[in-house]
């Protein structure tokens, strides 16, 4: 991969320098099957006054079984549109999505989804949530509810089956909802933002949640989030899209070695890859407009009670 | 030091020292919240007791409006009789014109017109004509005419819910559908039902047929329409995350549709009753009368004003008592449902 022309000094290290064991993992990666293939994506919306908005514009992507895979943008690139597509949820304009070579048309018990609001149904109890999809897929009652009572105990909620969603906090309801995503056996889980409207430990409790459930379970994971330090923290790769039009503007593999802490945030591969990304979704040039300059806000205090 | 500030700009460290701050107006009006339980008890019985207070008031104090008399002896006068309401004014000319004569007097008392009976006589006539036989040999019952009325509404309301709540539903969970038939009930809803009557009579008879079938008509067209907006607000996600889990067509409305809008459904339905109710009064005035109309235009009839207040009042107390059972009901039924039921 090119670097862009807006690659900023990164001090010691590079982003694109991979230590041994980081290079193996890729190799192993690369080496499983492809299980989403995104070829020339481009969706167009007609926008109310005649116009038309391009969203997303030829998007070209490749996963393999069992890749967490982050994507990132500034607001407005279009990533909630990009994995609503993956879903089914919405119909792109040009271009084909498949999973393990079979193209997507419509949603599919094969790609499970996590939205970002709390989608739980709240008529039916935390058990019956998970064995929704079961059920739908034409699993008895009775079994459906056994086999949703095994990913209960998967995500440590098995004490709550009986609960229903207006009973759990937040976080708990997240993690019903991924159970119940996983429960149909999807190939692909597609996340949209789903921890952004959680506070910031049980963020990163969620983030530790679901890197073990990853790694119990046979999934390609599609993440979207708008937290540079989330996609770093989680990610194998990270897809970075530019905004109007929504484009790929890089596919980064992320150098940090596995298993992940937090405490690697302030590691030299952590750093380099972090200010990659700043350096391609907040472009210099912005920032510079966008700075707050000391005079711009008139005083309207006396001399002598200054605050800081 | 002032320097930097903008010229029309109002300094806090300029108005220092010009006299008191003016002061803070409270604001009645604002996000509403709920009042304490206390407070909440004591101002429903205050809206109830306030009109009836009112109306006692001028019911029993002579002094408020009583414009006319009620003669208890008339006198010498020939054309009064016993019982009698006089206008106040013709009272005291001829009680005038009778002194002058010499003669005796009218006397009477001041008195409200025989429409507005006093409380106590509506309350008396509520409880005879629930309890005892009527005195008019061809009078029907209060109860009775009560009950035929209930049926009416309940089978208008029933064959307009069969239809009107999954069409309603199917409506608002299908574009198509809805554009073929949402503008045609639009249209229909505006034409008032009772106007169907004279053709109901002609197609379904004299009796209850075209009774019901009013009540149908002025419940479904709103139904159908009320129930398809509830049906399209419902929470996109829901839905989506459905279709993702595999849930598709008749099942998806049946597993999460349906659901999903039952609290809502439920409080439509409740307000679409309200609604049938006060279609009843005209329906019942078509073919031959009956129920509990028939009961009130007779004693209006009669002239036993008090009987008429009593058949009203009895409607709006089955009315509020139906909806206060359907309320507690409905708290039993949803209980994940956050809104006010």
């Amino acid at each position: 991969m090119s670097a862009g022309p807006v690659v900023p000094p990164t001090g010691a290290c590079d982003y694109r320098t991979q230590g041994e064991p980081v290079r193996a993992r890729f190799s192993k990666l690369k080496g499983r099957e492809v299980a989403l293939r995104v070829e020339k994506l481009t969706k167009t919306f007609r926008t109310a006054d005649g116009g038309v908005t391009v969203a997303l514009k030829d998007i070209d992507l490749v996963t393999h079984r069992r890749e967490f895979l982050c994507v990132v943008g500034p607001s407005g690139c279009g990533k909630s549109t990009f994995v609503r597509i993956l879903a089914g949820l919405e119909t792109a304009t040009s271009g084909v999505v498949s999973v393990e070579g079979v193209p997507v048309s419509g949603p599919g018990a094969d790609r499970g989804m996590v939205f970002q609001g709390y989608t739980l149904f709240p008529w039916l109890s935390v058990l019956r949530n998970v064995a929704f999809g079961l059920e739908e897929n034409g699993t008895p009652r009775r079994e459906a509810e056994r086999e949703a009572r095994q990913w209960l105990a998967l995500i440590g909620l098995e004490a709550f089956a009986a609960s229903y969603p207006h009973q759990l906090s937040g976080g708990m309801k997240q993690r019903v909802a991924i159970a119940r995503a996983l429960a149909t056996r999807p190939r692909i889980l597609l996340m949209d933002e789903p921890f952004s409207a959680l506070d910031t430990q049980s963020r990163a409790r969620m983030q530790a949640y679901l890197i073990e459930i990853w790694k119990k379970i046979d999934i390609t994971i599609v993440f979207i989030t708008h937290d540079l330090d989330e996609a770093v923290h989680l990610a194998d790769r990270i897809l970075v899209l530019s905004a109007h039009p929504g484009e790929v503007a890089e596919l980064i593999e992320v150098p940090v070695p596995r298993p992940r802490s937090h405490d690697q945030a302030l590691g030299p591969e952590f750093r380099a890859t972090r200010a990659r990304l700043d350096a391609l979704i907040h472009p210099p040039k912005d920032e510079a407009e966008e700075a707050v300059a000391p005079d711009v806000v008139t005083r309207m205090t006396s001399a002598g009670d200054e605050v800081e | 030091m002032r320097q930097g500030l903008a010229g029309g700009l109002p300094s806090p460290v300029e108005g220092e020292g010009k006299g008191p701050p003016p002061p803070r107006r409270r604001s009645w009006v604002g996000v509403v919240r709920p009042l304490a339980p206390r407070r909440r008890i004591v101002l429903t019985i205050l809206s109830f007791l306030l009109p009836i207070l009112a109306w006692s008031a001028v019911s029993y104090l002579p002094f408020l409006w009583h414009p006319l008399v009620e003669v208890s002896d008339p006198g010498d006068v020939a054309w009064i009789q016993p019982g009698m309401r006089l206008p106040a004014a013709a009272f005291a000319e001829e009680v005038e014109s009778a002194r002058a004569a010499n003669t005796a007097p009218p006397v009477g008392t001041p008195a409200n017109p025989v429409y507005l009976p006093a409380p106590h006589e509506v309350a008396i006539a509520l409880w005879t004509s629930l309890t005892a036989a009527p005195t008019q040999r061809d009078a029907i019952r209060l109860p009775w005419s009560l009950w035929h009325s209930i049926q009416i509404i309940f089978w208008g309301f029933l064959l307009s819910s069969i239809v009107g709540v999954p069409l309603g539903i199917l409506c608002g969970a299908q574009a198509t559908l809805a554009r073929i038939t949402e503008p045609v009930i639009e249209f229909v809803r505006y034409m008032p039902a009772p106007a169907f009557g004279a053709l109901m009579v002609a197609i379904l008879g004299i009796y209850d047929g075209p009774k019901i079938a009013i009540i149908v008509i002025g419940t479904f067209f709103q139904q159908v329409l009320v129930i398809a907006n509830t049906t399209r607000r419902i929470d996109p996600l829901l839905i989506e995350a459905a279709l993702t889990l595999g849930a598709r067509n008749l099942r998806l409305i049946r597993r999460v549709i349906v659901p999903a809008m039952l609290p809502q459904l439920y409080r439509d339905q409740r307000i679409l009753l309200g609604w049938a109710w006060t279609y009843l009064i005209v329906a019942e005035l078509i073919g031959t009368s009956s129920g509990i109309t028939f009961f009130i235009t007779q004693q209006a009839r009669y002239q036993h004003f008090e009987n008429v207040y009593a058949a009203i009042l009895i409607i709006g107390l089955v009315g509020s008592i139906t909806d206060i059972v359907l309320a507690l009901i409905g708290r039993r039924l949803f209980p994940y449902d956050r809104s006010e039921a």
